[in-house]
């Protein structure tokens, strides 16, 4: 967190105290800077209490979780929730399908109330946090009490599983029980009324004494001691690689979770994340077996000898040509036809384009080069730069990537994207070297009251989750606009529960939407734009920023095209005028690209 | 004492403006493709259902995406009789704007869509409006689709029938201008203070409310299974008027015993030309009567256990301004449809056609979907859906009767052999789409009655017919209460089985195992089979058989004896 963007909303600072330290961070050079925030790191660590939560004080909060898929349960937590407001309590009722998991480490008195599903089966609602309980991320919950009402059908083999199961994963990561658990059937209205009230006597001495402060150790995110960079990257971990367009979708899109770790890696909503990555395994048995190679021969790098197979996975660059390796392969392919390509500069750069190594190969075979030889004309692997779709505020030590998966058939053989491939192919628990890169010219506005338009399509709609969850985070409910589009709403409509989230909070004001092809004409953000233009003017003139992230090649021309037409159309500017406009936005910091 | 509290549902009609509710603000919400939570409760009324395909629903959470919305419309058929011109339409919105691509013939003959993205409602409803079919009170609180026995047979009669089954229909359509406002773009009204609702008032009825006209013997309809039936009695081939019952309904919960079907009473003989008086009566009187705080207990034939037989029907009585008359003695017989061609006494053919599960699909060797269009494109009668799903063409005259079967042939759609039993059992949609389902039901049953007709085979009982029904859940869709073998979902793979109904539908069956599999439900069926073979009386039916010899205690009033 940079100090410009401190605000008492977001950390646990008065107002005053919020001034003061922005202040005195103006008054410090940069050296002076890292000795203050090391001194300060290390005196955390050792003796200062600092706040766990930035929104509440959850001490004096009962939460109360429901799972369910009738409405019993809904309909008993909230008779729950009704009790204990009457009584004073501060109470947070909410149904665990809206529960963001990631609280529960910050929770002291929980209830959990939930039914069970045919065959011992959660609720819908109660998938997810049922299965991050038993997963590994699920954290210890020491500080945590809890009481768990089970809803069931003594008539099914698996009575109340679910509820079961919520207790023993919630002992097991050391929660107290506050209340054995009461298994109900389906007469449960006299049980549950008895455990209403001797939940509501057996919370009683928890919420009266709860008000302590928590305190974390906040030491060890603190001292970033090694810098990583994209000479040095941070071996992280894949969390996630989850396909997030639907299974009739023509694209495949992965949202992916990385684990930064103890790394102290830090960013900012608007910074890329470089990723490294392993060629594919059954391209580089391809390329070996096309090229009589043999994957064993040893060869020598940058005065370091690797074995031919171990150099193409990890250190060559199989994906991307460049005009000397084209010309290469002309002159050892003595193909005449590639030759014309390599004396053409245009047909060369189009090429490059449309094919990789391996297409390179099956076109225009060659069979005399030795090991050696090939691996200098190939380039070294460069990391892909993607857009981090996640904000520290929300993630912690995670990164999340929203990626599309670069996939063709060629010649009937299907051809991945060599970054993209290897994130979707991968595991959780896999390995991959990143770094981050900073991008200061894709930033939310310092003043947080500044109204954003963000026009992201298809995967450019990432830093615009890292933006959102930014404000969330900092409490942020200023006028916010995204423009999103890709081709069908039921299929590739990215993140959509998360956008309906935010919009349901009104932390998200609104949103246009463009599917290309679910009617006969295609429609695409720069339509939407078009059609409210008057209101994309009327936020202009309010101080707006303008975003926008995507394809440079045609969206972004487009995107610029209709908003040019907007500032000309409601601004009553003429063109020169109005792209003059524009122009001055950007300078300003008003109007920021990410486009590729 | 206090008034009990007002169900949800009771709210949301009386705040909705006659059914208007937030349905034209929920269209134009592009961010979900589902409407606001009271808003799905007043779409009913307007003849479609909000689901999603549970299949998919844990695998669209993780992908961030929301359920796979869509919508399952209904029309108001009433009698189940269409023109081919408007089969033409029914069939090419079916193509061109479900993601189905399939027609559902319903238990109520009428036909349904499924997967419906919320924007393609509109068009939808255009479609059928400009051939003149409609879905307005297809679903939710009010009279939905009327039945009446599509006989082709006795043709006179049943068009007398008919004629009552549409009036009834059209006498009791909701008078809100709401569907023609937000799906025809008919001009909105300045005040819907002034719109009147004279027959069911600012909150409609307090649940569902079905009507059925059954010309006897047939009782394809099912008649005692509804709110309010009509037996056609006929004197010289001329209806004169009909035997009344109402109270029935085959709704209910599992575990909870104060809910259960029932089948409906008689009440007495009434005149045709008091039809509309006893109607209101019975429909007023439900408005009036009826449970508004608990829809578990909301259906009519709670209002009539729970007010007594002789107090219901003295207040009807008074209300029509006639008296019941006693009931004309009369047969009911089958439940089933003809199959194949029959000559009714107009010297008109007509064709009777299986269709599985009322699926109508295009699949490699059963172009079903196809077949009825091209049939549709030349045929110079009417279509009729039946109550068991199926669907007859009717009225086909001698020259275009070889055409006709010659293209029911090449497309699938005649030329298998109906099992006895497959050709009287149903099943209901249930899952994917089926929000209410437990377990499977159409797409299992095919299979589960090929195990059925085996078992039959291996007992030497083959051409006797056993009405098997199967449901996903015990609301009762395809009137699982009403079989001889009746199947109701409890969980994925279980079922309920309910044995001992009558096979003509005047008595209920009873449960018999409690939420057991394949394996058992067939091993139990193996042996009563084995029993009914050898000691069944002549011509006695498989559900009066079990009552008989004691394996399942027959039920003669549910409200006592369905649970015992």
């Amino acid at each position: 967190m940079s100090l410009k963007e401190l605000s008492p909303l977001a950390s646990p600072l008065s107002v005053s105290q919020v001034a003061q330290l922005q202040q005195f961070a103006r008054e410090l050079t940069p050296l002076q800077q890292a000795w203050v925030s090391g001194y300060l790191a290390a005196s955390a660590g050792a003796a200062l209490p600092i706040s766990a939560s930035v929104q509440t004080q959850p001490g004096n909060t009962l939460t109360i979780l429901y799972g369910s898929q009738t409405g019993n349960g809904r309909g008993i937590a909230s008779q729950l929730a009704a009790q204990a407001s009457a009584q004073g309590y501060a109470v947070n009722l909410c149904a665990m399908g809206d529960y963001n998991a990631r609280s529960l480490k910050q929770e002291q008195l929980l209830v959990v109330i939930v039914s069970t599903q045919g065959e011992g089966e959660a609720p819908d609602d109660a998938i997810e946090l049922h299965k991050f309980l038993a997963s590994k991320r699920a954290p210890r919950l020491e500080q945590l009490h809890y009481a768990v009402l089970a809803l069931g059908d003594s008539s099914y083999e698996f009575f109340c599983q679910t509820g079961k199961e919520f207790d023993e994963r919630l002992a097991a990561l050391g929660a107290q029980s506050l209340l054995a658990r009461v298994d109900c059937d389906v007469d449960y209205q006299q049980a549950v009324e008895q455990w209403q009230q001797q939940l509501l006597t057996a919370v009683q001495p928890h919420l009266q004494s709860s008000a302590q402060v928590v305190a974390i150790d906040s030491a060890k995110r603190a001292s970033a001691a090694t810098v990583f960079s994209k000479q040095q990257p941070y071996e992280a971990e894949i969390l996630l690689s989850q396909k997030i367009t639907g299974r009739n979708s023509i694209k495949d899109t992965r949202h992916i979770e990385i684990d930064l770790g103890e790394s102290g890696i830090q960013y900012q909503p608007g910074d890329a994340l470089g990723v490294y990555f392993s060629n594919y395994a059954a391209l580089v048995d391809e390329l070996l077996s096309s090229l009589q190679l043999d994957g064993e021969t040893t060869v020598a790098i940058q005065q370091q000898t690797y074995s031919l197979h171990q150099a193409l996975t990890e250190v060559k660059e199989l994906t991307q040509l460049y005009p000397g390796l084209v010309q290469f392969w002309a002159e050892h392919s003595a193909s005449e036809e590639l030759q014309a390509i390599a004396a053409d500069r245009e047909l060369t750069r189009e090429f490059i384009k449309k094919h990789q190594l391996a297409d390179l190969q099956r076109l225009y075979p060659i069979t005399q080069v030795d090991a050696q030889h090939l691996v200098d004309v190939l380039r070294p692997i460069t990391p892909r730069l993607y857009s981090i779709a996640s904000s520290q505020r929300e993630v912690d030590t995670e990164v999340h990537l929203t990626v599309g998966l670069v996939a063709e058939l060629r010649n009937g053989i299907p051809r991945y994207g060599a970054a993209s491939g290897f994130l979707a192919r991968a595991q959780e628990g896999q390995k991959l070297r990143v770094y981050v890169e900073a991008n200061k010219h894709f930033r939310l506005p310092t003043a947080p009251e500044t109204p954003v338009i963000m026009i992201g399509p298809g995967t450019g709609v990432a830093p615009f989750r890292a933006f959102m969850q930014e404000r969330a985070a900092q409490g942020i409910t200023a006028d916010s606009w995204l423009f999103f589009g890709n081709p069908h709403f039921e299929q590739d409509f990215l993140y959509q529960t998360e956008w309906q989230q935010y919009l349901k909070n009104g932390q998200l004001s609104r949103i246009s939407l463009a599917f290309s092809r679910d009617q006969q004409q295609k429609i695409y953000v720069q339509q939407r734009i078009r059609e409210q233009g008057e209101d994309v003017w009327q936020w202009l003139q309010r101080g707006a920023y303008l975003y926008l992230c995507g394809d440079a090649e045609r969206m972004a021309k487009d995107v610029q095209q209709a908003l040019l037409e907007v500032v000309v159309m409601h601004g009553g500017l003429a063109v020169e005028a109005a792209t003059e406009y524009l122009e001055n936005l950007r300078v300003q910091g008003r109007f920021q690209k990410d486009v590729y | 004492m206090s008034e009990p509290k007002l169900s949800a549902n009771e709210r949301i009609k009386s705040h909705s403006q006659h059914l208007r509710g937030t349905i034209k603000q929920g269209l134009a919400t592009d961010v979900t493709g589902a409407f606001s939570e009271d808003d799905q409760q007043l779409i009913k009324f307007h003849g479609f259902y909000q689901q999603d395909d549970r299949d998919l629903r844990n695998e669209r959470k993780e992908q961030k995406l929301e359920p796979l919305y869509s919508f399952m419309l209904r029309a108001r058929v009433p009698g189940g009789v269409c023109t081919p011109q408007q089969w033409l339409e029914v069939d090419r919105i079916a193509s061109e704007l479900t993601t189905s691509n399939s027609i559902r013939l319903t238990t109520r003959q009428t036909f349904q869509y499924h997967g419906i993205p919320k924007r393609n409602l509109k068009t939808i409803i255009q479609g059928l409006d400009r051939k003149a079919l409609d879905s307005i009170a297809a679903c939710g609180d009010v009279n939905r689709n009327v039945m009446c026995n599509p006989n082709p047979v006795q043709s006179k009669l049943h068009q007398q029938a008919y004629y009552w089954a549409k009036k009834l229909s059209d006498h009791m359509l909701p008078h809100t201008k709401a569907y023609a406002e937000i799906w025809l773009d008919d001009e909105k009204l300045l005040s819907t203070e002034m719109e009147a609702e004279p027959l069911y008032g600012d909150t409609y009825l307090p649940r569902k409310f079905k009507m059925a006209v059954a010309v006897p013997p047939d009782n394809d309809v099912d008649v005692y299974t509804n709110d309010f039936g009509l037996i056609a009695i006929a004197e010289n081939d001329e209806l004169v008027g009909f035997n009344l019952v109402a109270g029935g309904g085959m709704g209910s919960t599992h575990g909870e015993v104060e809910t259960f079907p029932r089948l409906a009473d008689d009440f007495g003989f009434i005149r045709a030309e008091d039809t509309i008086k006893f109607a209101e009566a019975v429909m007023t009187l439900q408005r009036d009567w009826g449970n508004r705080s608990n829809r578990k207990r909301a259906r009519l034939k709670y209002t009539i256990v729970d007010r007594g037989f002789a107090a219901f029907k003295a207040e009807v009585e008074n209300r029509a301004g006639v008296k019941f008359q006693p009931k004309r003695e009369v047969v009911i017989g089958d439940r089933g449809d003809r199959y194949g061609w029959a000559k009714g006494v107009d010297n008109q053919w007509h064709l009777t056609l299986f269709i599985e599960g009322g699926r109508i699909k295009d699949l490699p060797g059963k172009t079903l979907q196809t077949g009825l269009r091209e049939i549709a494109k030349i045929h110079q009668g009417d279509f009729r859906m039946t109550a068991n799903q199926n669907i007859i063409i009717a009225g086909v005259a001698d020259a275009a009767k070889q055409q006709i079967e010659d293209l029911a042939r090449q497309h699938g759609l005649l030329g298998e052999v109906i099992s006895a039993s497959r050709g009287h059992s149903i099943a209901c949609v249930a899952l994917p789409t089926c929000p209410l389902a437990m377990a499977e039901a159409e797409r299992y049953f095919p299979e589960f009655m090929d195990k059925i007709e085996a078992l039959q085979q291996k007992h030497g009982i083959a051409e006797q017919p056993i009405v098997v029904r199967m449901t996903g859940c015990p609301n009762g869709c395809a009137r699982p209460f009403a079989a001889e073998i009746g199947l109701v979902g409890k969980a994925p793979g279980r079922y309920n089985l309910y044995l001992g109904a009558s096979f003509e539908g005047t008595r209920l069956n009873k449960m018999y195992r409690e939420n057991i599999q394949e394996a058992e439900i067939l091993s139990e069926l193996d042996r009563l089979f084995a029993r009914y073979a050898v000691e069944r009386n002549a011509g006695e039916h498989f559900g009066d058989f079990v009552v008989r010899v004691g394996v399942i205690k027959a039920v003669l009033d549910a409200a006592r004896d369905f649970h015992d």
